[in-house]
């Protein structure tokens, strides 16, 4: 193959391999800003909270390996690795569902400007809370402090290379799992009585209400779904990429908030598609001009969709009414 | 007559000010000077926020980055007009004059910074608008940091200690006459409806969006302004100072002294900025203090220490219904 050909190719690898982690993560911004019309701006920390998790739930369950002792069987590490993913979902959709009850749910129907302030709150709060130095006499060492940590990883990395372009199972299990995570919401929020709710209930909570649907328990699902992505987000994106830090989830937060907006804000495929716009335009730009402003990318999208396009790909345009 | 009468309002208050800061001054040990003048720069910072996130009902979560533009600015002005001396002037008061222009041209760049900003996305909802301003402060902090010319990560050193007492208070005295003298006007009636109703302000007229963006600029040349007084008061700055951290720091204080409140941000910014210093053995516990004050503050108290009331009128209840 000719080398540019190839180096494209690579470019459209890595940029879907990051765009799906965007994507899962534009999901739940999505998914709660259809039920509640506010921005969570503490999702970036769920995410945040998802890796670390993971990182916890690993150090239980993966022991150390001796040096020189035989890798664990591949099923038995698949099993391990599932049990991981799995398990910080639930951690996250029980962190939503908690955020949700104490934080935003005893201020709705006042101002929004007040949620969006509590919203701000509780992401400071989960950044700097796990930034503090462990408390002694806990099991594990939690809070992690400011030092990054290196994720453990969770099964054998194997690359090919498939006519130069270099590709490894992370990216296709990556792949797989956020394809098949996405096809499982599409069967949720248009298949079963609990998607029919949270349409119902983002299109007007009032009606909802008045047809016997119970919002509040929606919203709080809603939160715990749009968690649950999160998590298995931050594990597809730690494992390839380990490095994991209080902080972390700021940047991916925002970027996906960004893919959410470019998608139209509230639709459930736009952030999907938005996502992996969005993943691909950082990697293309990033790859054939200048690396060192690829954070600045997504702003920029932000900024021209804003300006010529506010209601997004997937967007209606909607009118505010009193 | 009139124009008589608001040229004098505007200048009044730093003619009086400026004795007192003199004798101040004069009076202040060093340690109480260096405590003065931190709670000064945040009055300046806090106020400045309030005209967006307290009179317009926006919500700017960038104010530091305006306020790193406005720093880098008068610093890059400072530094090349080191050597230069007016010749009609002795040398400290040609110094003085190179600071103030400097102040001045570090107040314009950050008013150009908002005025880009603020184009596109006050066009939006309010939501949108804390979203771009936090990826604002983001994008002018890797843009410092990856440019040689302003000194990159290590930032700029070695620049004249221009920042007194007397300039920062009169920095003070301006900011707070400038949000009362706004708040007054027929502009700021034009904020205040925007924050009460956006769509009903429409209704009646009010070019929303003009009044939002022009609320931004004015915000953001304070803002600037402070960083220029912060610039040579350290005698150093690099981008570290200017992060999300200390947007955040301003945001707290004006949420906690309530939205729309002059006196309640000077109070909230001075209270916070003596306890802080106060307590300086606790300092990584700031942030997660910061943040469960916000939320503290919103479940039991959203309008904050004043909600939009002064210090001077706790009988009425709201300004926005008086007739004044």
């Amino acid at each position: 193959m000719p080398a540019r050909l190839v180096e494209l190719l690579q470019h459209l690898v890595n940029g879907l391999s990051v765009g799906t982690i965007y994507a899962l993560i534009a999901l739940g911004y999505t998914m709660v800003y259809g039920v509640l019309k506010l921005i969570n701006f503490a999702h970036g920390d769920v995410y945040m909270v998802g890796a670390f998790s993971g990182y916890y739930l690993a150090g239980r369950l993966v022991p150390e390996r001796a040096a020189g002792a035989p890798p664990p069987g591949l099923a038995g590490a698949t099993l391990q690795a599932a049990l991981v993913t799995l398990g910080a979902m639930a951690v996250c959709a029980l962190l939503g569902l908690a955020i949700e009850r104490f934080a935003y749910r005893p201020l709705r129907g006042r101002a929004r400007l007040t949620s969006l302030i509590t919203a701000i709150g509780v992401s400071l709060l989960l950044e700097y809370g796990f930034q503090l130095q462990p408390i002694r006499g806990l099991p594990v060492a939690f809070p992690p402090g400011p030092t990054p940590r290196f994720f453990p990883e969770l099964l054998p990395r194997a690359d090919w290379s498939l006519g130069g372009v270099s590709l490894s199972n992370y990216d296709v299990i990556g792949l797989a799992v956020a394809v098949a995570l996405m096809i499982g919401l599409q069967l949720v929020v248009y298949r079963t009585r609990f998607g029919t709710a949270m349409r119902a209930v983002s299109f007007d909570p009032k009606v909802a209400a008045l047809m016997g649907i119970p919002v509040d328990r929606i919203i709080a699902g809603t939160f715990a779904l749009g968690s649950a992505l999160a998590a298995a987000a931050a594990i597809l994106n730690a494992v390839p990429r380990p490095q994991i830090h209080p902080l972390f989830g700021l940047l991916p937060g925002l970027k996906a908030f960004v893919a959410a907006v470019l998608g139209g804000i509230g639709s459930v495929p736009g952030a999907m598609v938005g996502g992996l716009a969005l993943g691909l335009a950082e990697e293309l730009v990033a790859g054939y001009t200048a690396s060192s402003f690829k954070d600045a990318i997504a702003f920029t999208v932000l900024i021209l969709v804003l300006l010529f396009r506010p209601d997004g790909l997937f967007g209606r345009a909607r009118v505010e009414k009193v | 007559m009139r124009r008589l009468r608001s040229l004098a309002l505007a200048v009044l208050p730093l003619a009086v000010a400026l004795p007192l800061l003199l004798g101040l001054r004069a009076v202040a040990g060093p340690y109480l000077t260096i405590v003065l003048l931190d709670v000064g720069v945040n009055v300046i910072l806090a106020v400045s926020l309030q005209v967006v996130n307290g009179f317009t009902g926006q919500f700017s979560l960038g104010h530091a980055g305006f306020m790193s533009v406005g720093a880098y600015t008068a610093a890059k002005v400072t530094l090349g007009l080191a050597d230069v001396q007016l010749a009609f002037l002795p040398t400290a008061a040609s110094d003085a004059v190179v600071f103030a222009g400097a102040l001045a041209a570090g107040m314009a760049a950050a008013a150009l910074a908002g005025l880009l900003v603020g184009l596109p996305s006050l066009r939006l909802r309010g939501d949108y608008l804390a979203i771009v301003t936090l990826g604002f402060g983001e994008i002018i902090r890797s843009v410092i940091e990856n440019s040689p010319w302003l000194g990159g990560a290590l930032g700029l050193t070695s620049l004249p200690l221009e920042t007194g007492v007397v300039g920062v208070g009169l920095a003070v005295v301006a900011t707070v006459v400038m949000a009362w003298r706004l708040l007054r006007s027929t502009q700021g009636r034009a904020l205040l409806a925007i924050r009460e109703d956006e769509v009903a302000a429409e209704a009646m007229g009010v070019d929303t969006t003009g009044y939002k963006v022009r609320a931004f600029v004015i915000s953001a040349a304070f803002a600037g302004l402070a960083g220029g007084l912060v610039a040579h008061l350290i005698g150093s700055i690099s981008p570290g100072n200017f992060g999300f951290v200390r947007s955040m720091e301003i945001v707290v204080m004006v949420v906690l002294g309530g939205l729309g409140s002059i006196s309640g941000a000077v109070v909230a910014a001075a209270g916070l900025t003596v306890a802080l210093e106060l307590l300086r053995e606790f300092q990584a516990y700031r942030m997660v203090a910061y943040a469960l004050l916000l939320i503290v503050v919103m479940l039991a108290r959203p309008q904050g220490l004043l909600g939009t009331r002064e210090l001077w009128e706790p009988w009425r209840r709201r300004r926005t219904g008086g007739a004044a």
